[in-house]
């Protein structure tokens, strides 16, 4: 195969941009992927994630910057040189051709010995051997999924790229596929990129998430730590939910800053905020809040509300309840007492939290 | 709550629509009946009547010293006529046909590529130029071509000068018949084809450049495969029109050596008492289509496309 290259290595995005016409799909975008690792490229709809991944297929080239894997520069390369795989999101499957051909098509291409007996393994990977003589009309969304990933994980390319390749599918079966996909990962050793809406998805799969907005990377780094301390409004907001007030930087007590949050007066840590000064979006994530009908002793930050709305979820109780300054948090209390806590909308409640879960952002949304 | 919801739906579910479906189904069945009715008389009138007429017509024998005058009989002569004496003919219709729907898919096929997937926004204005010819009539089209093929016009003339014409002439050559056949038919091979490749998953077609085929091989594997319903459709659409056609013959044909479109024309209306033999000529000429349409499209059919 003339052109073929046999990159290995990391995944790395120089400075890449794309411009359609005069608007900026992809805004400058640095990223390394870990060779190995499942990343997940997380963000609103029109934010870039697809055209992120067709620079990196070779299926729409950057107007600025370089994509590399370990050394070797893709950039400008077609997408047949490149050794990475797309499950596209409407799957794309040839409509003329079985399943088992569809499967063999790439291997066939590299003019592999035994092209058909891998994909029969591909498709047994994906337990799909029993519909290797359909044609892909034939079989269901999910079904032709889980081929869209065999015909891709066949070639075992260096990265495969996935682009919200169970956006179609109902909860169980996406649930179902989240885990084989995850299993077929660590199995192979691939280095998945893997594009989603679903901030679930993203957290429950990935390794690395990068939280995508408007062309631009607002936050990267491990699911846990992107939850625990988002460092924008914007990835505050998205990954999960936040209880937020926009206060002002009044001084410091130890390690703490000291914020006024509309009349109430919040604590957060130095480390845990990106602002030291001026207007700060103080914030403090549902399941951090304590709800108590009366001032729990001494500790913590504390503010008396009204609840507005109670939902008994099962495994836990939401609360709303409107503070004093005006807004509504929300609050989840897992139904840990023997004494349920009873509460009535209308009923006044203290509400507290750790001073270190909370965080600090810059108010305006980048 | 909504789990509690599903199953009392899914309970009410087999005791509500016994009952309901009979009177449904039925209603449902009269109305396609109805619908089905003027279509029906049309074919009945205008396609079983008249194919019974000829068909009759085909097996009439002639009354000696009578010419023009027949009698009903089961005289199957019209047919060993039609299959001995018309046999050339059949098979210059059909060679010419096939040249023709063969020049019309090579010239057709980048056509419709070029509008489905590289025109942009000269797509529409392409699109009026393949069917811009339809506005003026067919025999106008053909005589216009018998003056473009003429040997004073600037095709023979240009290829006489450089001494690339054999036989001096384009004109009255079965050349200019194919040619005509291919101009007039072309339109028939572009829509089909260029709706087919039209409708194709563009992202399907980037599959096969993500799996390591370039270019030629994603057109050769993944592209023409997928626009065969309409290769398939354009050359029926061209060949079963053009082998029985006898208006290129007539204009742009040479004076020996017609189709079997002319010879039918010619017993039925210039030649007295030739009803019988032209009947036969037609319904051999509308077998020997349908059997090979039937051979050719169970050898490329493509049915289980979507
Ligand atoms: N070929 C193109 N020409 C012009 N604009 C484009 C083109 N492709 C994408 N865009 C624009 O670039 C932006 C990013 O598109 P992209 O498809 O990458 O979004 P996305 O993050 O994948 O969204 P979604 O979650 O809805 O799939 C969008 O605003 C889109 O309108
Ligand atoms: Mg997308």
């Amino acid at each position: 195969m003339a052109g073929f290259r046999e990159a290995r290595g990391d995944l790395k995005l120089d400075s890449v941009t794309k411009a359609f016409g005069d608007f900026t799909a992809v805004d400058d975008i640095d990223l390394d992927v870990p060779r190995g690792s499942f990343f997940a490229l997380l963000g609103p709809s029109g934010c870039g994630k697809t055209t992120t991944l067709r620079m990196i297929a070779g299926l729409e080239q950057p107007t600025a910057g370089r994509v590399m894997i370990g050394d070797t520069d893709l950039t400008g390369s077609r997408p047949y040189e490149r050794p990475v795989n797309t499950v596209f999101q409407s799957y794309a499957l040839f409509p003329h051709l079985t399943i088992r051909d569809n499967v063999a098509f790439g291997p066939k291409r590299r003019k592999e010995k035994e092209a058909a007996a891998r994909a029969d393994d591909a498709l047994e990977l994906v337990q799909m051997t029993q519909f290797a003589g359909r044609k892909p009309a034939q079989l269901s969304g999910g079904q032709q999924q889980r081929v869209a990933l065999a015909r891709a994980l066949v070639n075992h390319p260096e990265v495969l790229l996935l682009d919200e390749p169970l956006g179609a599918l109902d909860l169980k079966l996406r649930r179902e596929m989240q885990v084989e996909l995850k299993r077929i990962q660590t199995e192979v050793g691939l280095t998945f990129i893997h594009v989603t809406h679903d901030q679930e998805e993203a957290m429950t799969m990935a390794d690395t998430v990068a939280v995508m907005n408007k062309g631009h990377i607002e936050q990267l780094g491990a699911p846990a730590a992107l939850y625990d301390l988002p460092r924008t409004r914007f990835v505050a907001n998205f990954l999960g939910q936040a209880n937020t007030g926009v206060g002002t930087i009044k001084g410091t007590d130890g390690d703490h800053l000291v914020a006024d949050v509309l009349g109430t007066p919040v604590k957060i840590l130095k480390s845990r905020s990106q602002v030291h000064d001026g207007e700060v979006l103080f914030g403090v994530r549902p399941e951090k809040v304590t709800v108590s009908r009366s001032q729990p002793e001494g500790a913590g930050n504390d503010v008396k509300g009204v609840v507005r709305d109670v939902s008994f979820l099962g495994v836990a109780t939401s609360y709303l309840v409107d503070m004093p300054s005006g807004a509504t948090w929300s609050c989840y209390e897992q139904n840990l007492d023997v004494e349920p806590l009873d509460l009535r909308p209308g009923d006044a409640v203290w509400l507290t939290w750790n001073p270190g879960h909370a965080f600090g952002v810059p108010v305006d949304e980048s | 709550m909504s789990s509690l919801a599903q199953v009392s739906q899914v309970a009410g579910d087999p005791a509500v629509h016994p009952t309901a479906p009979a009177p449904e189904t039925q209603k449902r069945g009269w109305t396609a009946y109805l619908l089905l009715l003027p279509g029906a008389l049309w074919l009945g009138v205008f396609f079983v009547l008249p194919l019974v007429q000829l068909a009759t017509v085909s097996l009439q024998s002639r009354y000696p010293g009578f010419p023009g005058y027949y009698y009903r009989d089961v005289n199957l002569d019209n047919y060993v006529s039609a299959l001995t004496d018309y046999a050339p003919h059949f098979a210059r219709s059909f060679l010419y046909a096939g040249l023709a729907t063969f020049l019309a898919f090579v010239v057709a096929y980048p056509l419709a590529y070029a509008m489905a997937f590289k025109a942009g926004r000269w797509r529409n204005l392409m699109m009026i130029c393949v069917i811009a010819p339809f506005f003026t009539s067919f025999i106008l089209r053909t005589f216009a071509w018998s003056q473009i093929l003429a040997d004073e016009g600037w095709v023979a003339g240009t290829l006489n000068f450089l001494h690339l014409l054999p036989g001096g002439h384009i004109i009255n050559t079965p050349v200019a018949v194919i040619a005509g056949l291919t101009y007039n038919f072309l339109p028939f091979m572009v829509l089909p084809i260029y709706a087919s490749l039209e409708r194709a998953d563009p992202r399907v077609i980037e599959a096969g450049g993500d799996l390591y085929a370039n270019g030629f091989t994603t057109f050769r594997t993944v592209t023409l495969p997928m626009s065969m319903p309409g290769v398939l459709a354009g050359t029926l659409l061209t060949f079963i029109p053009a082998a029985g056609d006898f208006v290129n013959m007539e204009l742009l044909g040479p004076q020996r050596g017609k189709m079997v479109g002319n010879v039918i024309n010619d017993q039925f209306l210039a030649i007295p008492g030739g009803y019988p033999v032209a009947s036969a000529l037609s319904f051999t000429l509308m077998a020997a289509i349908l059997v090979m349409v039937f051979l050719y499209v169970r050898r490329f059919g493509t049915e289980e496309l979507v």
